[in-house]
């Protein structure tokens, strides 16, 4: 354990370690994404109610898990990057925080769109929707921080904190369907548990949250590679690095 | 670790513990204008403000909705499996509207007790299935059940807890 922190320490390192493992990710989340939605958007059934409008489904969930995720993974860079000083942490976090704004908005929009034909709004001011919408002013809350200061250092720390903070949102999220009366209903898609659909309907589902997480993971790597870069511009390994390639 | 470190691992645990603990209770306080309805449960008991724009919620009672046959009139028994209320409503319903089905109306409650709706949002569960799923479950005697347990305890709470909910503030 203290082993890999150390190593994380060296940019140089995970630049090494992510060069090798970027392809399969990319790899992975292609086939899993086009399979998914094929699957999902034309072999799988109709629902019994909603008939093919249910089919957002297969966007709505996974972007609203991503969304979610990536805040956390957010947030526990941003503690490890404030606790260790690991600038790899802080470099992840930063790319990472414009794809969960993304997501965010996409589960906002899909959810909208589906809105209209099953619930007859597309909005409702019920406490998922608007923790989720409070959710996306703390994306660009935290991007917004990042920019703000003058010194990158000063930048990173109240990103990192904001993002620390902003994390209470989450459980916030993800049990307001429970704790409160709401429009939006309870969660479909559970891990453990009974699945509220059946297997045909589901595992298009399952395919499609594993392909978006392993998109996500795939979009960090490659981005916090051009990160390194970018900001260790001016280290030996860089130079030889350029060196070698032209 | 070195002091320093956990100096700083403690900062970051009391900063977010106690933002949780103000967040916490801000939403403790706020516990009953966060629901975005009120339960049959809770206007049967007087909670919910008469003559005022209010939301209620829960399952379109099997047999309830007379539609007029003239007109866009319809009238039907949202129900919670503890109490009732009847709404009356003129205008399209969602597609989703059944009997059955979990339903928000947005309207007025008036002196006679009925809900005057000016909007009706159907309400979806989480479960999906196929036509075919949802036929045979229904000749083996489907019912709602996830809802009825859930309205079950929360009436259950209500009762127990004696306090009319939205009027604490």
């Amino acid at each position: 354990m203290w082993a890999f922190i150390n190593k994380l320490r060296s940019p140089k390192w995970f630049y090494a370690i992510s060069t090798k493992l970027q392809p399969w990710f990319w790899a992975v989340a292609a086939l899993l994404l086009v399979v998914g939605t094929v699957w999902g958007l034309v072999f799988a059934p109709a629902d019994y109610q909603q008939g093919n409008s249910f089919r957002i489904i297969y966007v709505h969930v996974p972007a609203a898990f991503l969304a979610q995720s990536i805040f956390v993974s957010m947030a526990v860079s941003g503690v490890v990057f404030m606790v260790w000083k690991i600038k790899v942490a802080d470099m992840a976090a930063a790319v990472m925080a414009p794809l969960g704004a993304a997501m965010t908005f996409i589960a906002l929009f899909s959810g909208a769109v589906w809105g209209v034909p099953t619930w007859g709004t597309w909005w409702m001011w019920d406490a998922r929707l608007t923790s989720m919408l409070i959710l996306l002013f703390l994306y660009l809350g935290v991007i917004a921080l990042r920019g703000a200061f003058s010194s990158r250092d000063s930048g990173s720390r109240a990103a990192s904190v904001l993002a620390m903070v902003g994390v209470i949102n989450i459980p916030i999220i993800k049990y307001s369907v429970d704790w409160w009366y709401t429009l939006h209903q309870p969660a479909t898609f559970t891990i453990t548990g009974r699945a509220a659909m059946p297997m045909e309907m589901w595992l298009p589902l399952l395919i499609m949250v594993l392909g978006f997480y392993c998109f996500f993971i795939a979009l960090t790597l490659t981005r916090t590679r051009s990160e390194i870069l970018r900001r260790e511009v001016n280290k030996r390994w860089v130079r030889e690095l350029v060196e070698e390639a032209s | 670790m070195t002091p320093k470190r956990k100096q700083k691992l403690f900062v970051i645990l009391g900063l977010v513990s106690l933002t949780a603990i103000a967040v916490g209770l801000t939403l403790y306080a706020l516990r009953a204008n966060i629901n975005l309805f009120f339960s049959p449960v809770q206007i049967a008991q007087g909670d919910a403000p008469m003559d005022r724009q209010i939301r209620a919620g829960g399952m379109v009672k099997e047999g309830s909705v007379s539609r007029d046959a003239e007109s866009l009139d319809v009238e039907f028994t949202v129900t919670d499996y503890v109490d009732d209320l009847t709404v009356y409503y003129s205008g399209i319903l969602p597609d989703l509207f059944r009997e059955g089905q979990g339903v928000v109306v947005v309207g007025q409650l008036q002196a006679d007790g009925r809900l005057y709706a000016d909007k009706v949002l159907a309400r979806h569960d989480e479960n999906y299935m196929p036509p075919e799923v949802a036929q045979a479950l229904k000749e083996a005697g489907y019912s709602p059940a996830d809802f009825q347990a859930k309205a079950a305890k929360v009436g259950k709470r209500l009762e127990e807890e004696g306090v009319p909910q939205a009027s604490e503030y």
